[in-house]
């Protein structure tokens, strides 16, 4: 999976580019750059969650810098994908306080229950597992993060409602 | 019930409304300030507070404004940092969903105070949902009129936008912060040249975290002299604890600083005592980046004194015997957990996100992890603790930013005080390959078997 040479149809559609618009304008007119991680945010999220180099560069055109300052940035941050990923990704947060009140376990049930390996990703495209650090919801333990929310004091149960909610279209990923 | 100072209004219906918080006194800081007080009075009546920095380093607030370079003649700034990444913190983003006019209100009367006219709300990438409420509560200000041009018909404008992180715990450390909100990766600078005097496009910034942001309207609105009186000593006014671990209620609750450890975890009021009624074991009082404390050294201090909720009880006996405040990011442990496995978990995570710039930082994380991992899974030597020492001592004061430090500093204390916990993972390493080895036979049951 790893050496496929993915595409993706870059559409920076009309919606998308007057967003891209007002966040350029939270800066001044010569800081264009400062939009460029909520910018990458908003294109990742009208790509299927990943950015390919062509991406980059075209998120580079239009803040006009070079493709390789938005590529260190994609590389440093971990919430940008250079790869496709499940439509929706489960990220559990496998850090200290979730990791005492059961985190693993619920990483692992649901990979067994979709058929993957942590970091994975189901044929269909429709699901990805990862363990993540810390996401702040310590106190709400275990929990993971599913597109923009977060789904907290997990059960096996309340796995099994997701993936089903998931697969019948119920989940809203994005509060655009 | 116990003062409260950002919580009170918190039970309120609606309150994240725009409408509902204004009919309940919000943005009356505001008006007082900008029609009544000169930016110079708010500072000394933060000053006068003793309001410390709630993000970590406890850093007085009002002195910090007060080095803002106001000669250069240059735009100022102020920077909110809602990058809350710490273990076992969260707080901020507790403030922020439900209560996020509180801290606009305090961007605006801090702005004003620093004559910034230009200032954002860095909130980590993956609070979207909160960027989202934050967003929207920016809007509705805007649309009150208590963001723009000329506020309140004075000649102070304001521009206030959230900007949003995409996972790195570095940049809450705020000169990456800056670097990131510039659209860089989040390298940590050298100071000097501090914020104050060259930070956001090299113009002079204050970067502040949530909390202390949003403890300016009360204090403006009530003075800093009646601040100062709520709390214990130094420690003034409240405190937001992130409650997390083995306790029967975790969550974030605001207490006035003074009240005893014991009181914190075990009274209805706050954590409601142990899960299980189990017995404690360790506590991280600050955050994941602050010692860890055994249980003798919980509620009492190791000259007996009470161990209380305050700056300077929590570090009494500095690193040997005490801890810090920290964050706030309080974290339990009972028998079943292995102080081992915790040490490598937040090893792993210092790793995970050490930026790399500094050489102790980047390779000492990973080796730390790497052989934390190995005593954890019972492939450890009788070599490897004095190794970790050696490690972690050689990562601490040697990095440009602090995460060095926060890496090194809870494996400093958890060889101090688990030294025998490591020992039992080298002697015994079949008992450890199962994750959950302390779940079935806690430690202080079988500690008889480690050999000096």
């Amino acid at each position: 999976m790893e050496n496929k040479n993915y595409t993706q149809v870059i559409n920076i559609t009309p919606e998308l580019k007057s967003r891209i618009d007002e966040l350029i304008s939270h800066y001044p007119a010569d800081k264009r750059k400062s939009a460029l991680l909520p910018v990458l945010h908003e294109v990742q999220d009208a790509h299927d969650n990943w950015l390919s180099a062509d991406l980059m560069a075209k998120v580079a055109e239009i803040l006009e810098i070079t493709p390789i300052e938005v590529f260190e940035v994609v590389t440093f941050y971990t919430m940008y994908n250079q790869k496709p990923m499940g439509k929706y990704m489960f990220e559990f947060c496998l850090t200290s306080c979730c990791s005492l009140r059961g985190a693993e376990d619920m990483l692992e049930y649901a990979c067994e229950k979709l058929g993957i390996q942590p970091g994975g990703t189901t044929e269909d495209g429709m699901f990805s597992v990862v363990g993540v650090q810390c996401l702040g919801a310590c106190g709400y333990a275990p929990m993971m993060q599913l597109g923009d929310f977060y789904k907290e004091h997990l059960t096996p149960a309340q796995i099994d409602q997701i993936i089903e909610d998931c697969k019948a279209g119920k989940i809203i990923l994005h509060d655009k | 019930m116990a003062k409260k100072i950002l919580l009170d209004k918190i039970n309120i219906p609606g309150i994240k409304s725009y409408e509902v918080y204004r009919q309940n006194g919000g943005y009356a800081s505001v008006e007082k300030a900008i029609k009544t007080m000169t930016p110079d009075a708010i500072t000394e009546e933060v000053k006068a507070s003793g309001l410390r920095g709630r993000g970590g380093a406890g850093f007085p607030m009002g002195l910090k404004w007060s080095f803002i370079d106001k000669k250069s003649g240059k735009p100022r700034h102020l920077v909110c940092n809602a990058d809350e990444s710490e273990p076992g913190t969260f707080k901020d983003r507790y403030l922020m969903e439900h209560i996020p006019h509180l801290l606009i209100e305090g961007m605006i009367t801090s702005s004003y105070a620093l004559g910034a006219n230009l200032s954002y709300i860095y909130i980590r990438g993956e609070y979207m949902w909160v960027y989202k409420i934050i967003e929207r509560a920016i809007k509705e200000a805007y649309a009150a009129g208590w963001l723009g041009k000329n506020i309140l018909g004075s000649d102070y404008s304001l521009d206030l936008h959230v900007h949003c992180g995409a996972g790195a715990y570095i940049c809450g450390e705020e000169t990456a912060l800056i670097e990131s909100l510039e659209g860089k990766r989040g390298n940590p600078r050298i100071k000097p040249p501090f914020p104050a005097v060259s930070g956001l496009w090299g113009n002079p910034t204050v970067v502040n975290n949530v909390e202390s942001i949003s403890n300016v309207p009360w204090i403006v609105n009530n003075s800093g002299e009646e601040f100062a009186k709520i709390g214990l000593g130094r420690s003034t006014g409240t405190k937001l604890i992130s409650a997390s671990g083995h306790i029967k209620k975790p969550g974030v609750y605001e207490i006035e600083l003074g009240i005893t450890v014991d009181e914190f975890i075990n009274s209805e009021e706050y954590c409601g005592g142990m899960i299980d009624d189990r017995p404690i074991k360790a506590l991280i009082p600050g955050g994941s980046s602050v010692p860890i404390l055994p249980a003798h050294l919980i509620y009492k201090t190791a000259e007996g004194e009470d161990r209380l909720m305050t700056y300077e009880s929590l570090s009494e006996g500095g690193f040997a015997t005490g801890s810090m405040m920290g964050s706030g990011g309080f974290i339990v442990y009972n028998d079943t957990a292995c102080i081992v496995r915790n040490t490598w978990n937040f090893a792993k995570f210092y790793a995970h996100e050490s930026c790399g710039q500094c050489s102790p930082c980047r390779e000492g994380t990973g080796w730390m992890e790497k052989v934390l991992y190995r005593i954890e899974t019972g492939h450890g030597t009788s070599e490897d603790i004095d190794l970790l020492w050696d490690i972690q001592r050689k990562i601490e004061g040697n990095t440009i930013c602090p995460l060095g430090d926060a890496a090194a500093w809870p494996v400093a204390a958890a060889i101090r005080h688990f030294r025998e916990e490591f020992e039992y993972h080298i002697q015994f390493p079949e008992k450890v390959k199962n994750r959950n080895h302390f779940v079935d036979e806690p430690f202080e049951s079988i500690k008889h078997l480690v050999t000096k």
